[in-house]
């Protein structure tokens, strides 16, 4: 623990707070009225300040600062939340990150551009453009705002015995008082134990304080808005008289008089425990921060992930020798650690295959914001829905479709969207929506962008086409063949240059990135209706459940997701069949294909061939097999690129005895199955 | 072509820069080839291989290198020999290249391993464009050695004229 860098902890620290404010930000566009969102978007900032000031990112804590007071203003009910407000401190929260990432670096005014548009936000009188003005005003907004009269506080409060470890710090709370006006305070030490029955690290000792100031009751409450639910507090106005007392558990009502007759002790009246609560504060508070950390999530470089999965395929092989080994063995220990081996070796390849899946929710997360900020851009009104959020695919795999997905996104809202007054006069409702969808289908992932708009206008992809000399004029395109013209490079569909598409770039990056993880994208669109785009993504290090089959002498995996039943090809039915390659299953028809003619084995058929009916969704195939040998748990491997012109295979596996088996392509067998029947069609 | 361009010009500059290279030498079909030590990662016994239908036939197999997949290239065939039994003397020599900017483990079959040892600039000559059984570009250079001449292929080309044109087929 000793070697992290307490920076690179805060801004690992940094950053899941300020998704988390944005995700606040995001949802209370929708809920403007949501007190809740407002605290949690308020403590977010609240946080980011403190730790910043803390790890000495101070232009950081200063600027945030000030979006904290304008929030605040909000939680107090003094300005309504409004979605201005939202926006200005959306986009107050990019300038914190880049804050966080470069806190040297010369970010000219955009704070202040960014302050005048918070202050604007928050109603202020002036409209200041300097930084320092605008950030008087906000917060001076705050300080007019309460009663100018002065009021007197007996404070009394302590905190639980374990609260330092928290990471709360007494000593802060009490600063913090101060800064609220003229301050006494007397600390209460009579719960000290004895020292030798001391734990350094707990707190004993409760405060009384008495507080002269003009800000009010909640300027009070606020200090202790973060431990308020587990301490003891009451406040009392000693002007007023009347004892409020705000804690839920607030039976230790400060004794009256106690304060007043202490003598008038500056902040630390017990000198001798101070250099203590400072050392174990400060010990225990970037403690807790780390190990929350450690919990949450471990940065690893994924060539160590994948050096790691090698040595634990070498495990399994190698265990799978002693099993061997071990069955021919009479030794009664060895056949016990063999099984433990085995055992462990099991447990640990399944823990291996889940460490690199994350769920899709993560991706799918960074879209909410870019929908706000288009829905602003384009002044459409645009409701993102995901769904299938927990759907698991490789890091990598999400890392490399974050752009396609973008420029999808765009696509969907700049070409896909009515404006709201087009939609209306379409007969839709005004909102549109854009659905992200994930699933799993066997071997591949499928991620989905669906939008309700127009829908891709035909004449218009085929005018763009032929006038672009794409495609000949009049060539009759199938209308799968002429969508997929939209991916061509430089191939564009929009009137106009719009800041969001329409340069000719994207949809051919985003086919090229398709390709490069082997996947496919399909379309679908129906004028006036939408369009879907799925990209159907194999999952490149996963573990499917395969059906082990042998053709020849060779050993092949069936993506066991896809095999709808197994049925043994009857010497009948296999001499009937030789001039055509369908069997009868069920009153339909199954194309099928013999996979030792099309892998050459040049080996006899067995006597006894199985086919193994295949299915991605309406199409079947049966592929013939010499042999089905069983289940199998399959890693897929992928394979070099010397073999990605084998589009048979989408990946290889590594069987028990250490051989290789390759995991057969599913949708382009289908197709070629398809392809055989439609020759067959012609030729009959 | 840029790829094979790039990787003559690293080639000649380790070479200009150390006026002399370490290799592995070893034999195929009769014929003493050499490959950069840098390169070589492992020299295998031979392995079970698990053919790969409708690949290249000069990689048309792949093998389980400490739980790795990755392709067997025979350069017998890149060259245009005939495939040959395997013997006793047979090893996998498994070399690290660049395809397409990716670092790719690849298995090469060879009939025999003979030795690591170092040549000199000086005694390399560029491929003659006549006379010569195999083509030229799939060749670095040639460097004499006591009477007889060390091949040393030039595997970016091989590899990348051999994807390039699996890709234009299909």
């Amino acid at each position: 623990m000793s070697t992290l860098d307490p920076v690179a902890v805060f801004r690992t620290e940094a950053a899941e707070c300020l998704e988390a404010i944005e995700a606040g930000l995001l949802d209370l566009t929708h809920q403007l009225d949501n007190k809740d969102l407002v605290d949690a978007v308020f403590r977010g900032l609240h946080t980011l300040k403190g730790s910043g000031a803390m790890f000495g990112f101070e232009a950081l804590a200063a600027f945030t600062h000030h979006c904290e007071t304008a929030f605040d203003r909000v939680r107090k009910g003094e300005v309504a939340a409004t979605s201005e407000l939202v926006a200005a401190v959306l986009a107050a929260q990019d300038h914190m990150r880049a804050l966080v990432d470069q806190p040297d670096a010369d970010h000219g005014d955009t704070g202040s551009t960014l302050l005048a548009q918070l202050q604007a936000a928050v109603g202020g009188k002036e409209t200041p453009t300097a930084a320092a003005p605008a950030a008087a005003a906000v917060a001076a907004a705050i300080r007019e705002a309460p009663a100018k009269q002065k009021n007197s506080w007996r404070i009394h409060f302590s905190l639980p015995a374990n609260s330092m470890a928290n990471g709360t710090n007494p000593l802060g709370l009490l600063d913090e008082l101060r800064d609220l006006g003229e301050c006494t305070v007397r600390a209460n030490t009579s719960a000290i134990p004895p020292l030798d029955e001391l734990t350094p690290t707990e707190l004993h000792i409760s405060w009384d304080v008495t507080l002269t100031s003009e800000q009010d009751r909640s300027a009070i409450d606020d200090v202790f808005i973060f431990v308020l639910d587990d301490m003891e507090l009451s406040v009392e106005d000693i002007d007023g008289a009347a004892a409020a007392t705000a804690a839920p558990a607030a039976e230790k009502a400060a004794a009256p008089g106690a304060a007043a007759s202490a003598p008038a002790v500056p902040a630390a009246p017990v000198p001798e425990f101070r250099p203590v609560e400072a050392v174990s504060t400060k010990r225990e508070a970037p403690a807790a921060v780390s190990q929350a950390k450690a919990t949450e999530n471990v940065r690893v470089p994924a060539e160590r992930l994948d050096e790691l999965m090698d040595r634990v395929g070498e495990l399994v092989i190698a265990q799978s020798r002693l099993s061997q080994l071990a069955s021919a063995s009479s030794d009664i220990a060895l056949r016990s650690v063999s099984e433990e081996i085995e055992r462990l070796s099991g447990e640990l390849r399944d823990t291996m295959m889940v460490l690199r899946m994350v769920p899709v929710a993560t991706l799918f997360s960074r879209f909410r914001r870019l929908v706000h900020d288009l829905a602003r851009e384009t002044g459409k009104v645009i409701e993102l829905v995901t769904e299938g959020e927990s759907t698991e695919v490789d890091k990598t795999v999400i890392e490399r479709l974050a752009d396609p997905l973008v420029h999808l996104v765009r696509n969907s809202i700049d070409h896909g969207l009515e404006t709201p007054a087009g939609r209306l006069a379409a007969g839709k409702s005004e909102a549109g929506t854009v659905t992200l969808l994930a699933r799993q289908a066997g071997g591949e992932v499928i991620i989905s962008i669906k939008d309700d708009g127009r829908g891709i206008n035909r004449e218009r992809v085929r005018a763009k086409a032929e006038s672009s000399g794409l495609i000949q004029p009049g060539q009759p395109l199938s209308d799968s063949e002429l969508l997929q013209l939209i991916f061509a490079p430089g191939f564009s569909t929009a009137a106009a240059i719009t800041n969001l598409s329409g340069r000719g770039v994207g949809m051919d990056v985003v086919k090229k990135t398709v390709e490069a993880l082997r996947g496919a994208i399909d379309i679908v669109s129906v004028p006036g209706q939408g369009s879907e785009v799925s990209l159907r993504i194999p999952l490149t290090l996963a573990i499917i459940d395969g059906l082990l089959v042998r053709v020849g002498s060779g050993r092949y995996v069936i993506p066991l997701s896809a095999v709808e039943e197994c049925l043994e090809l009857s010497l009948e039915e296999d001499l009937r069949s030789r001039g055509r390659s369908f069997i009868s299953l069920r009153d339909s028809l199954v194309p099928f294909l013999r996979l030792r003619d099309l892998f050459r084995t040049g080996t006899k058929p067995d006597v006894h061939q199985k086919v193994v009916v295949i299915s991605t969704g309406m199409e079947r195939v049966g592929l013939v097999v010499d042999q089905i040998i069983g289940d199998h748990q399959t890693v897929i491997k992928s394979m070099s690129k010397l073999h990605n012109n084998v589009a048979t295979f989408s990946g290889a596996t590594i069987l028990g005895d250490g051989s290789v088996a390759l995991i057969l392509d599913v949708g382009h067998l289908v197709a070629a199955g398809q392809q055989q029947e439609a020759q067959l069609r012609v030729a009959g | 072509m840029s790829a094979t361009a790039t990787t003559a010009e690293r080639f000649d500059n380790h070479w200009s820069y150390a006026e002399e290279v370490e290799v592995l030498t070893f034999d195929l079909n009769g014929e003493t080839f050499a490959l950069e030590a840098v390169i070589v990662q492992e020299i295998l016994d031979l392995l079970p291989e698990t053919a790969v239908p409708g690949s290249q036939p000069f990689v048309a197999s792949v093998i389980n290198f400490r739980g790795k997949v990755i392709p067997l290239a025979d350069l017998r065939l890149a060259f245009g020999m005939e495939a040959a039994e395997a013997t006793i003397d047979s090893r996998i020599i498994v070399i690290e290249i660049d395809l397409q900017g990716e670092h790719t483990l690849v298995g090469l079959r060879t009939d025999k391993v003979n030795e690591v040892t170092t040549l000199a600039k000086t005694a390399s000559e560029a491929p003659p464009s006549i006379g010569m059984r195999w083509r030229a570009d799939y060749i670095n250079c040639l460097v004499k050695r006591g009477g007889e001449f060390i091949i040393l292929p030039n595997l970016q080309a091989i590899f990348s004229s051999r994807r390039n044109a699996a890709g234009a087929a299909s």
